[in-house]
């Protein structure tokens, strides 16, 4: 949760008088507030935390970051069902548990 | 592939873990205060790289892991209440409270939901306008401002049956404490990246200063967190203990001005209890008075709930860097992910969570490298170890 990750800005609108955007995260696109960087454009690149632009990043380092990202697994951490992740966490370590078992009893 | 070539090119890696070896002279004791940089360091075996004399040791920057257990009781209360729908990140799911958590409240009829934003649990007030929809508002600096920003909208678009379960903390007074503790051990910081990204540096030279301890603003992957603890340890030879910043591209002095704006108007400085560790002054948050009313706890009477911890869980210690998680009794034996005590155990953030999904069961054996078949969560290999591994790094 505390993972920010960079996003591309593909277009901004405001909605409820709230500044928004749709950004995309190596093909995972979310809608992104940008009350707190007020100034971004489309195409520009930010690290975004919980749905909100909270700094802006040069392209190059945020497609490194996202590049990254996806090669370990983070961005479906980060935006994969959550219901999903926890019950097939609980499935996995009842299988870890048991080859565990094994070695330290 | 060029970006990622670079960014885990063990050349760069190697030149980085050289300069450290040739100016470290005796050992140090560095702690990195996130846990994301945690589960990175463990992942990719960078402690293990690092030449014997220096030793990384875990604070206490896992949210989830933090909110206390007291908190965690409240929230499986108003969760269970008929005509609530009580929202909340993914990573509180399995959080365990005294004898459940949100996971098994959902099963046995709460409506409790996951949301990627508090955005989100606005817009489902907004469609529920007869349920109480309640958001589990946890975490640092970097999340605080989201939440901030959603109790303002609530407020001024009038969405009453909407409020907040508070439980924000704050980075710098956790600093304070840990190196206040008489057991402390800590010689140099590697300060959250993202936590300055919204609040900049400035409240860092202060802690620099009274305590005579480098801070190094540092980011979270492998190449980042290399060059944390080189410049960290560079200060610490030279005898200089200073505030740096080694994640300038995505760190500014002055940080986010808009959000810290918000902080300030939605909360109040407040003092915060830590799991494990106790009340710290001033380590948090609170909604000030102008937002009382989207309060939870005043809006749902919570108080008088019998809260357990267990005995056996030492995560207050491994939160303190006092413990390695290896070194607890219950570490891997009554303890697993799957039934954990502690909140350490089973956020994807704890330093426990981390030891054990990388193999590192035996505190004996602190140079053991994770095994080929140690995979992420996700299920694939750690590109960093693989490319280190029988290169001359390894």
């Amino acid at each position: 949760m505390c993972l920010a990750v960079p996003g591309r800005v593909l277009d901004v609108e405001v909605r409820d008088g709230t500044r928004m955007a749709t950004v995309d995260f190596g093909g995972v696109v979310k809608e992104v507030c940008l009350e707190y960087l007020p100034d971004l454009k489309p195409g520009e690149y930010a690290i975004v935390h919980v749905g909100f632009a909270l700094q802006k990043l040069d392209e190059e380092s945020a497609r490194r970051t996202l590049e990254l990202f996806e090669t370990l697994g983070l961005l479906q951490e980060e935006f994969g069902d959550p219901w999903e992740a926890a019950e097939a966490a609980a499935i996995e370590w009842k299988t870890q548990d048991d080859v565990h078992g094994e070695v330290r009893p | 592939m060029k970006y990622i070539d670079e960014f885990q090119n063990p050349d760069l890696a190697g030149r980085l873990l050289d300069e450290i070896r040739a100016t470290v002279t005796r050992p140090w004791a560095l702690m990195e205060v996130c846990g994301g940089q945690t589960h990175s360091i463990i992942r990719h075996g960078i402690d293990q790289l690092l030449p014997p004399e220096i030793e990384l040791i875990h604070g206490p920057g896992c949210p989830v892991c933090v909110t206390p257990l007291e908190m965690i009781d409240k929230a499986l209360e108003i969760a269970s209440r008929p005509g609530v729908i009580f929202c909340s990140f993914g990573d509180m799911l399995r959080v365990p409270g005294t004898g459940r958590d949100l996971f098994q409240v959902r099963g046995q009829g709460g409506d409790v939901r996951v949301v990627y934003s508090p955005l989100d649990a606005l817009r489902i007030a907004e469609q529920n306008p007869d349920r109480e929809v309640v958001f589990f508002g946890i975490g640092f600096e970097t999340t605080a401002p989201p939440n901030a920003m959603t109790v303002h909208q609530a407020r001024k678009r009038n969405i009453r049956n909407f409020s907040l379960l508070v439980s924000h903390v704050r980075v710098p007074p956790a600093i304070d404490a840990i190196m206040r503790s008489p057991e402390c051990r800590v010689q140099g910081f590697l300060a959250a990246g993202h936590v300055c990204s919204v609040m900049g540096t400035a409240e860092y030279p202060e802690l620099a200063r009274r305590h005579q301890v480098p801070i190094v603003v540092t980011g979270f992957e492998p190449l980042d967190i290399l060059e944390g603890v080189r410049r960290t340890v560079l200060q610490l030879e030279r005898g200089e203990r200073t505030v740096e910043n080694a994640y300038q591209r995505a760190v500014t002095a002055e940080g986010n001005p808009a959000a810290q704006a918000m902080l300030s108007d939605v909360f109040e400085v407040a003092d915060r209890a830590w799991r494990g560790i106790g009340v710290i002054p001033d380590s948090g948050w609170r909604l000030s008075a102008r937002y009382r009313d989207h309060d939870a706890e005043h809006r749902f009477s919570v108080e008088g709930i019998d809260t357990r911890e267990p005995a056996e869980c030492r995560s207050g210690e491994v939160l303190q860097g006092l413990l390695k998680p290896n070194e607890c009794e219950a570490f891997g034996t009554t303890c697993t992910p799957r039934s954990p005590l502690g909140a350490t155990m089973v956020s994807s953030e704890g330093a426990c969570a981390a030891y054990y999904l990388y193999r590192r069961l035996d505190a004996g054996t602190p140079g053991q490298r994770p095994p080929a078949s140690a995979r992420t969560a996700s299920g694939t290999p750690s590109p960093v170890t693989a490319s280190l591994e029988g290169s001359p790094l390894a």
